[in-house]
């Protein structure tokens, strides 16, 4: 996992509530068994015509956006399924940082494993993000993780909350099975524990 | 200090604790499928890590498996025989127990779990699917996963977590002829809003929701992830204990005995705090269907649908105008008598022999509404089994609907079972997403009962008329 410090980029704009996880990427896309090259299907049925050409009037389909690497979204972005798909395509795609209202749980988790800083802020913040953003390409933010600040294009700061371990992750590009592996001697010790009761899933 | 359901199962599997409080969290049952496991095992190969408890984890096709007679011998779309080939390769590498396509207990994940008793009370259950949440139904912690977890927890059988807040779901009073534990929770989710449960987990309880069957309980906390929480639970009782009772991975003779003693002190203690309540009566809720492109986005059937002049919010307002046009409604139309293409009645919400039984019940003696294509898809083969000794395939096939093998079918639009671009479906699923049953696709949420009304009807339809 790439690590995660500081970001000045272009953001853009996309103020639709519950973008679920079908919307960023189409179940039809889910079938590779890889990790990359799903950038180019990310959004599909909100950026694509059905002959595979761009629809224009998809903020990501404009300039500078193609280049966006934050998306300021509307109130529950991410709802729905589980699959990690989303924040994969949005990676390849470029988005490194989600700023929305509220995010949905599992997408929200899944991003952190994947590099990609998702920062819930108020709809009143958000507004002011998204009408920086559609400023266009001379209106860069920053996202400065190790001081957890969102700086405007007018230099106006807004601090923002983020959990220390998923930080700590993140600053560090960490892989955090190697981390819980460090607990392994207490995972012994609670397996040894486990009621002789509990059933074992073998002998099918 | 008096301790919740969910309270109690975090304690139990908590391993260990980081300075920040977020746990090592054990898990007892890993449910892996094809689509979202290929990436975690190539990972685990990567890094030459093994499954650490193969004797925590079980393998199934679902998503991408077709629903046709011929599955076994007719092509499959190449990409979805890759991931399922993977899986294969995959579970054999690493020992993991599997049900392949040609096993008669092969299923949607979510339905053979409980069904093979492999889905105990008090365990902690994951899979890499946003419906896990079903299993809650009992009373196990059981949530949907990444794939980076997914290597997680085939490599260190633990998870990163922090505990969720307490939401409880209270449903006393009794549920009217007709409704079914499908409609309480449309009801539920149309409170709440599709964001209204993120960060808890909703336990179930009250009168109404003691008195349903299995089915129904897992009906509901399936679809707990569609109200924005991870996971769902409804306290063990003796419908409980008696479904999970000579289950073939359930614990049998004196193990059973124990392991019910256990489970009965797992119940929320008199007092236990819920950070939010909510509160429905039973007998207001009427058959429910959605109307929009969100769960949230639902109405008795007996209703409208909603005008966007109506909403002050001009981006809300912007969003109904949108779905309308994307469903082909008109605002204020009633939403009986709606013209449907299709009917689905399926997927880990409803294909269980309790769902079939309710949708034959409407369908027997009837025949399917001229121009209607309509989909049983069982959840599972021994459930496809079930139901054809019970007589209800030949209520179906009878009443000219499609009597298909297990998998995830139309749910999804990941396999053959798709909607057409512009295609009306009354489904029995969990998400009206745009796109979700295929590209254009339209979807309404509803009842086994109520999408076999819609079926010999060819509209939306109101099925107490039907009973």
């Amino acid at each position: 996992m790439d690590k995660f410090t500081t970001l000045t980029a272009i953001a853009a704009p996309l103020n639709i509530d519950n973008i679920d996880t079908d919307k960023i990427i189409p179940a039809r896309f889910l079938k590779t068994i890889k990790r990359t090259g799903l950038g180019k299907s990310v959004f599909a049925d909100m950026r694509y015509n059905a002959d595979g050409s761009d629809k224009a009037d998809f903020v990501l389909n404009q300039e500078p956006y193609r280049k966006a690497q934050i998306l300021v979204a509307g109130d529950n972005f991410g709802c729905g399924s589980s699959r990690e798909h989303a924040p994969w395509a949005l990676l390849d795609f470029g988005i490194r940082c989600i700023i929305a209202p509220s995010f949905a749980d599992i997408f929200f988790n899944n991003s952190f494993k994947n590099g990609i800083l998702p920062i819930a802020l108020p709809e009143e913040i958000c507004a002011k993000l998204r009408e920086d953003a559609a400023m266009g390409g001379n209106a860069r933010l920053t996202v400065d993780l190790e001081r957890q600040m969102v700086v405007r294009p007018n230099g106006e700061e807004i601090p923002f909350q983020v959990d220390p371990f998923r930080k700590h992750c993140l600053l560090g590009g960490l892989d955090d099975i190697g981390l819980t592996l460090e607990h392994a001697a207490a995972i012994d010790s609670y397996e040894s524990k486990i009621p002789a009761w509990t059933p074992k899933i073998q002998g099918a | 200090m008096p301790r919740t359901l969910f309270d109690k199962i975090w304690d139990a599997h908590v391993v260990d604790r980081l300075e920040d409080g977020t746990c090592v969290l054990y898990i007892d049952r890993h449910l892996v499928h094809e689509v979202t496991s290929p990436q975690a095992f190539e990972g685990l190969r990567m890094a030459g890590r093994k499954v650490r408890r193969v004797e925590n984890t079980i393998a199934v096709v679902d998503h991408n498996v077709p629903t046709s007679a011929e599955r076994l011998t007719e092509v499959n779309e190449p990409e979805s025989a890759l991931q399922i080939a993977t899986l294969e390769q995959n579970v054999k590498d690493f020992g993991v127990t599997y049900f392949p396509m040609s096993d008669v207990r092969q299923g949607i994940v979510h339905v053979i779990g409980p069904e093979q008793g492999i889905s105990l009370p008090g365990m902690t259950i994951v899979c890499g699917d946003s419906h896990t949440s079903t299993h809650g139904a009992m009373g196990a912690l059981a949530f949907g996963i990444g794939t980076s977890e997914v290597e997680h927890v085939l490599a260190t059988q633990t998870l990163l977590q922090k505990p969720a807040k307490n939401m409880l779901i209270r449903v006393d009073g009794k549920l009217p002829e007709g409704c079914s534990g499908k409609d309480i929770m449309l009801a539920v989710i149309g409170k709440i809003g599709t964001g209204g449960g993120t960060g808890y987990v909703m336990e179930f309880a009250g009168e109404a929701i003691r008195a349903l069957d299995m089915a129904g309980r897992l009906s509901m906390c399936n679809m707990s992830i569609e109200g924005g929480a991870r996971a769902g639970l409804v306290a063990p009782d003796e419908v409980t204990f008696e479904y999970i009772k000579g289950r073939p991975f359930a614990p049998k003779g004196a193990d059973f005995d124990a392991a019910v003693a256990y489970w009965k002190t797992l119940p929320s203690d008199e007092g236990a705090h819920y950070d939010k309540i909510v509160e429905l009566r039973a007998e207001d809720i009427i058959p429910q269907v959605t109307w929009g492109t969100s769960p949230e986005t639902v109405i008795p059937v007996t209703g409208s649908v909603p005008n966007p002049a109506d909403e002050p919010d001009a981006a809300k307002r912007a969003q109904m105008e949108r779905m309308l046009s994307y469903m082909g409604l008109e605002a204020g139309q009633k939403i009986q008598g709606t013209k449907i293409d299709v009917v689905f009645i399926g997927s880990c919400t409803n294909s269980r022999i309790e769902d079939l039984r309710s949708a034959a019940a409407v369908a027997k003696g009837r025949k399917v509404a001229q121009g209607v294509r309509v989909l049983v898809v069982p959840g599972s083969g021994l459930v496809k089994q079930q139901a054809e000794e019970e007589g209800l395939a030949k209520i179906f096939t009878e009443a000219g609907f499609e009597w298909r093998e297990a998998g995830c079918s139309m749910c999804l639009g990941m396999n053959p079972d798709k909607l057409t671009p512009g295609q009306r479906c009354a489904s029995t699923s969990n998400r009206n997403f745009e796109g979700r049953q295929g590209p254009g696709g339209r979807t309404h949420l509803l009842s086994p009962a109520m999408a076999a009304a819609a079926a010999v009807t060819g509209v939306i339809t109101d099925v107490r008329e039907l009973i």
